[in-house]
């Protein structure tokens, strides 16, 4: 089967109607997945955020903090995705724990990046309006620290939608259903068909977050950096 | 840690088994290292020149940063899946190409974008003073601006490598993981020994390699460490 084979093949598995209702229909499959992804990657801020922000506002245990992160980075997902299926039992679980382990080294070092980096001329500043240490980090470092924070929410984000098709090996669903059961029935088109919805979504994520950043961002930041 | 029990009274690690297949270990190793850094190796080749284009037409980036971006959202087994038809599955040979090939990709979307990065981060007043030495275009780009470019490619080197690491296991799905093989050795006999020492080497691995590009970093960039934090 050549490429363009493929891409018809694809084509027909996504416009088919029979693939649009139904608990294994495509509008139901999009929700869970967003579902396990939203959830990940909301605990993962919520570990994430506060932590990096705190490390960078303190500037104390940085370099142990962006190791673990690059440690944890290198964790296979799919490997421990198996061993809490094999320790625990199928379900939600199993899921959610290796999406977390994914999503937080990216906004840990990037919301720490973002902090520490922060002009010491405008903390000064700051501490001179008379802000005490919260007021500092809120009002000043986190909003200079904008651009860096959302891209580490970003890069999270999309590789939690991308990666949220492995649900499938813990017996839950997703889009990942399309990916696993096709390899698994030899049925290429829902293969392919499943991974476009991954690809678009991955896109739509995207294209939300330069929404967020423009909404985010205060204006004499736009057009600023990047890192990993 | 043998303290720690699963369910069934098997303990998480039973560290009898490590010891009877260190050759096996070895062996995928090997083949994990092999089918996770060639994509780096070629996606340096590949990026490298196609950064320097990016940056010498600058009409070229934009669409390929947009490619790179949609890109990383592949997921990797749906990657592999798409050169399946021309390598076909299993592990060794030409199927090795079926993982190797589709990271190159994956590694692209990380290196190409860092290139330019690296390229663009270079002074204007270090350009204007190189060509006032009398530097033509190609030897200020080999002599000046790469080297210039080197910590940033390498800080991307870095992360596509730990993740090319990290995802090669994925390929296990269709037959070729290396050290991934193990998770569904594990997986299928309800046994975790196999699954906690693959995921220990794989990131054992992620760490080496990482050291190794902090070496060549340093090897590359010697003027880094007469002056304080170049930036």
């Amino acid at each position: 089967m050549n490429l363009s084979d493929q891409i018809t093949a694809a084509w027909n598995w996504l416009t088919a109607s029979a693939h649009w209702s139904g608990a294994d229909g495509i509008p139901h499959r999009l929700l869970e997945h967003l579902g396990y992804s939203a959830l990940a990657l909301a605990i993962a801020a919520l570990i994430a955020l506060p932590l990096g922000a705190l490390v960078g506002h303190t500037g104390r245990g940085g370099f142990l903090v962006v190791s673990v992160a690059n440690l944890a980075r290198a964790v296979p997902t799919l490997g421990l995705l198996l061993l809490v299926v094999t320790v625990t039992s199928i379900g939600l679980t199993p899921v959610i724990v290796p999406l977390i382990a994914l999503a937080t080294p990216p906004i840990l070092v990037n919301t720490y990046e973002g902090i520490r980096s922060v002009d010491a001329d405008i903390k000064d500043a700051a501490i001179g309006m008379g802000m005490k240490g919260p007021g500092v980090l809120l009002k000043a470092e986190v909003p200079v620290a904008m651009p860096l924070i959302l891209l580490g929410l970003r890069t999270a984000a999309i590789q939690v939608v991308a990666t949220a098709t492995i649900a499938a090996y813990a017996g839950i669903g997703g889009l990942g259903r399309y990916i696993v059961d096709g390899l698994a029935r030899k049925d290429y088109p829902s293969v392919v068909g499943g991974s476009v919805l991954v690809v678009l979504l991955a896109v739509a994520v995207q294209l939300a977050f330069i929404g967020v950043r423009r909404a985010c961002v205060s204006e004499g930041l736009r057009g600023s950096s990047r890192t990993s | 840690m043998t303290a720690l029990a699963t369910g069934s009274g098997e303990p998480l690690i039973r560290w009898s088994w490590v010891g009877d297949h260190t050759g096996e270990l070895t062996t995928l190793t090997l083949h994990h290292l092999k089918l996770a850094l060639l994509p780096i190796v070629f996606g340096l080749v590949i990026a490298i020149p196609l950064g320097i284009m990016c940056v010498r037409w600058r009409w070229l980036y934009p669409p390929t940063l947009g490619v790179a971006n949609v890109l990383y959202g592949v997921p990797s087994l749906a990657l592999f899946m798409l050169f399946i038809p021309y390598f076909g599955i299993g592990s060794g040979g030409q199927a090795d190409f079926t993982i190797i090939l589709p990271l190159t990709v994956f590694s692209l979307s990380v290196l190409v974008p860092n290139v330019v990065d690296g390229l663009r981060s270079v002074p204007d007043p270090v350009r204007q003073a190189a060509t006032a030495m009398g530097f033509g275009t190609l030897r200020r780009l080999i002599q000046v601006e790469l080297p210039i470019a080197v910590p940033v490619v390498i800080a991307g080197a870095r992360v596509a490598a730990v993740a090319s690491i990290s995802l090669v296991s994925v390929g296990v799905l269709i037959g070729n993981g290396g050290l991934g093989q193990l998770f569904i050795d594990g997986y299928s006999r309800d046994f975790t020994t196999p699954i906690i020492v693959s995921c220990v080497l794989i990131v054992a691995l992620a760490l080496l390699s990482d050291g190794v590009l902090v070496a060549a970093q340093r090897l590359l960039t010697p003027w880094a460490r007469t002056r304080r934090k170049a930036g």
